[in-house]
């Protein structure tokens, strides 16, 4: 019997290779000839109408098609040729710097005031109401308030990934340090540990697998969020990407945006998760 | 009294009820002790044998009266006080040397870092555990845990050391094996310490004086009981002292019967500053002054 792990891989291939059989299959074409839906129409409009209507074959890409357009973008992801026409590694790059400067404002307000709210009853009861409010709602919403605001397209889809994802963040934070057990306050406390030592070397790694995991949720969240937000404010980035080709009817480009999408996903949530490896503590 | 190295005069605690009633867990406690002594309270739960640690502990702060240790009234915890939890409370994040090295960085903030670690891994060294510096506490046993949280409240060299129940998680073998190893490293330096306990073997076994606390609310230190036990007993034959069972039988019968109606039958001559001193034996002696024989 073959271990686990390889039979997990094995069945995880067989799975993709059906998947892209029945796609391969459903995208093929009624082989044109006689007996196609064209017989009998008029030569213009079969022109107008291309190979959809022509031949039966379908607008949807056969994966040979996706990969063979992938490897020509992953091939040359770097190139600008204007603002309608520029590789995906540089729409990538542009949708990734958006997260990470919203999200790195959101870690650098979530943490140290959900250190305040966890710390203080005070604090958590104030700012309670506010957060039961503005936690629910979708970051979209946000979006004409800040081109109103901020005027600027580019730092609006920022505030938008900042105020998505600092809830979490905040939540979790507050969460981890609330429920720092007493025992080792106590130890501090007999120690004559000062409050801001106390946070740093008891608190925050108590806290840290808690933090960790709300700062994992969040960027899942922003990464969801970039996409719609850029489809909205338009110029650059993956999202706008997306809507650019459809606006194209380039509907490969738009299936290699969606993969490229899930694996960038992928990796941030695994870098973060990594790292929720290095601070977890067994007990 | 005002000599005596640590002494707790008239000291009550109460808690707010929900409702507005409050209780009173105990009030006008008086208790005290000398340099090097080794004390053990035992009551039953509820009787505020924890809420008196923690206020010797300066981590919770009497209604009334107040705590003198040393000359200076206890406000708050001190390093001069060291604690041993009885859920060990180590940090798990850390190694066995970086909780000890925590500690003695806390006490000595102006050491370096090697004289820190030179100084934790001595005490390491005292409690046995040599080799396992670098294991965290998730891999060790739970004797070995106590063993650290006893090296880190060690390594403080404090004036006093607090015990809240510190062998009750563990097995029998490695309890005895850890009472062995405490009440050598105390005798030796001449430690202070004052323990909670539930277990009457343990506290004749460690203690020099054992305070007997009644049922709470409202607990009051019933008696002192002076261990008559000779100072170098060995736990291995413990049982077969003279004395042991006449201690013992004083003990079990004050935490069954008397714990619960010592309150209603005050003795005449009962004096909350000055609880009557006990030295159960096993022949009716001639006691000295002051000290009457149960």
């Amino acid at each position: 019997m073959l271990p686990l792990r390889l039979r997990a891989a094995l069945l995880s291939v067989l799975i993709l290779v059906v998947f892209l059989l029945a796609w391969q299959g459903a995208t093929a074409g009624f082989g044109g000839g006689g007996g196609g839906p064209a017989t009998g129409m008029d030569p213009e409009y079969a022109k107008l109408m291309g190979l959809t209507a022509t031949t039966g074959k379908s607008a949807m890409p056969s994966p040979v098609e996706v990969g063979r357009q992938l490897w020509a973008v992953l091939s040359d992801p770097f190139y600008d040729k204007g603002p309608n026409d520029k590789g995906l590694g540089i729409q990538l790059a542009f949708s990734l710097a958006r997260v990470l400067i919203g999200y790195g404002i959101a870690v650098a307000v979530a943490i140290p005031l959900g250190f305040v709210i966890g710390m203080s009853p005070l604090m958590s009861r104030a700012l309670d109401p506010f957060i039961q409010v503005l936690k629910p709602i979708s970051p979209l919403a946000w979006m004409p308030l800040a081109l109103y605001t901020i005027k600027d397209s580019g730092i609006s889809a920022v505030f938008v990934i900042f105020i998505c994802s600092v809830w979490p963040m905040l939540l979790n934070t507050a969460f981890g340090v609330a429920s720092v057990r007493k025992e080792w306050l106590n130890v501090a406390r007999t120690l004559e540990v000062g409050p801001l030592k106390r946070a740093f070397t008891i608190i925050l790694p108590a806290a840290a697998p808690t933090i960790l995991t709300g700062m994992r949720i969040s960027i899942g969240i922003a990464w969801l969020v970039i996409v719609a937000a850029e489809m909205l404010v338009g110029g650059t980035g993956i999202g706008y990407f997306v809507w650019n080709e459809w606006n194209n009817l380039s509907i490969t480009n738009v299936i290699i945006a969606i993969l490229v999408i899930g694996v960038m996903g992928m990796m941030l949530d695994q870098i973060l998760a990594t790292v929720a490896r290095l601070v977890t503590f067994p007990e | 009294m005002t000599q005596s190295y640590l002494s707790i005069e008239g000291i009550a605690r109460r808690f707010q009820a929900p409702g507005g009633k409050g209780s009173t867990v105990f009030e006008d406690l008086w208790f005290s002790m000398n340099k090097g002594d080794f004390a053990a309270i035992i009551g039953h739960s509820g009787c505020g044998k924890t809420t008196v640690l923690n206020i010797l502990a300066g981590l919770d702060a009497p209604d009334e009266g107040a705590v003198v240790m040393d000359g200076k009234a206890i406000e708050g915890p001190s390093l001069d006080r060291a604690v041993i939890f009885q859920s060990h409370a180590l940090l798990p994040w850390k190694s066995v040397l970086g909780n000890v090295a925590y500690a003695v960085a806390s006490r000595h903030r102006d050491w370096s870092r090697d004289r820190v670690r030179a100084h934790a891994e001595r005490f390491i060294e005292v409690v046995g555990l040599k080799g396992a510096e670098h294991k965290k506490p998730a891999e060790l046993s739970g004797g070995m845990k106590q063993r650290v949280g006893i090296a880190r409240a060690l390594s403080i060299e404090p004036k006093m050391l607090l015990m809240d129940e510190p062998f009750s998680a563990l097995d029998a073998l490695t309890r005895g094996t850890l009472q062995d190893e405490v009440r050598r490293i105390c005798l030796e330096t001449g430690q202070t310490v004052f323990m909670i306990t539930h277990d009457v073997d343990e506290a004749i076994y460690l203690a020099d004086r054992i305070v007997l606390m009644t049922n709470g609310p409202q607990a009051c230190v019933a008696e002192i009981v002076d261990n008559p036990l000779p100072r170098d007993r060995r736990r291995l034959d413990l049982h077969k002292q003279p004395d042991f069972y006449a201690v013992r039988n004083h003990l079990i019968d004050f935490l069954v019967e008397r714990s619960r109606t010592f309150k209603d039958g005050l003795p005449p001559d009962y004096d909350r500053r000055r609880p009557p001193v006990v030295r159960p034996a096993h022949l009716p002696p001639t006691p000295p002054d002051g000290v009457r024989a149960a």
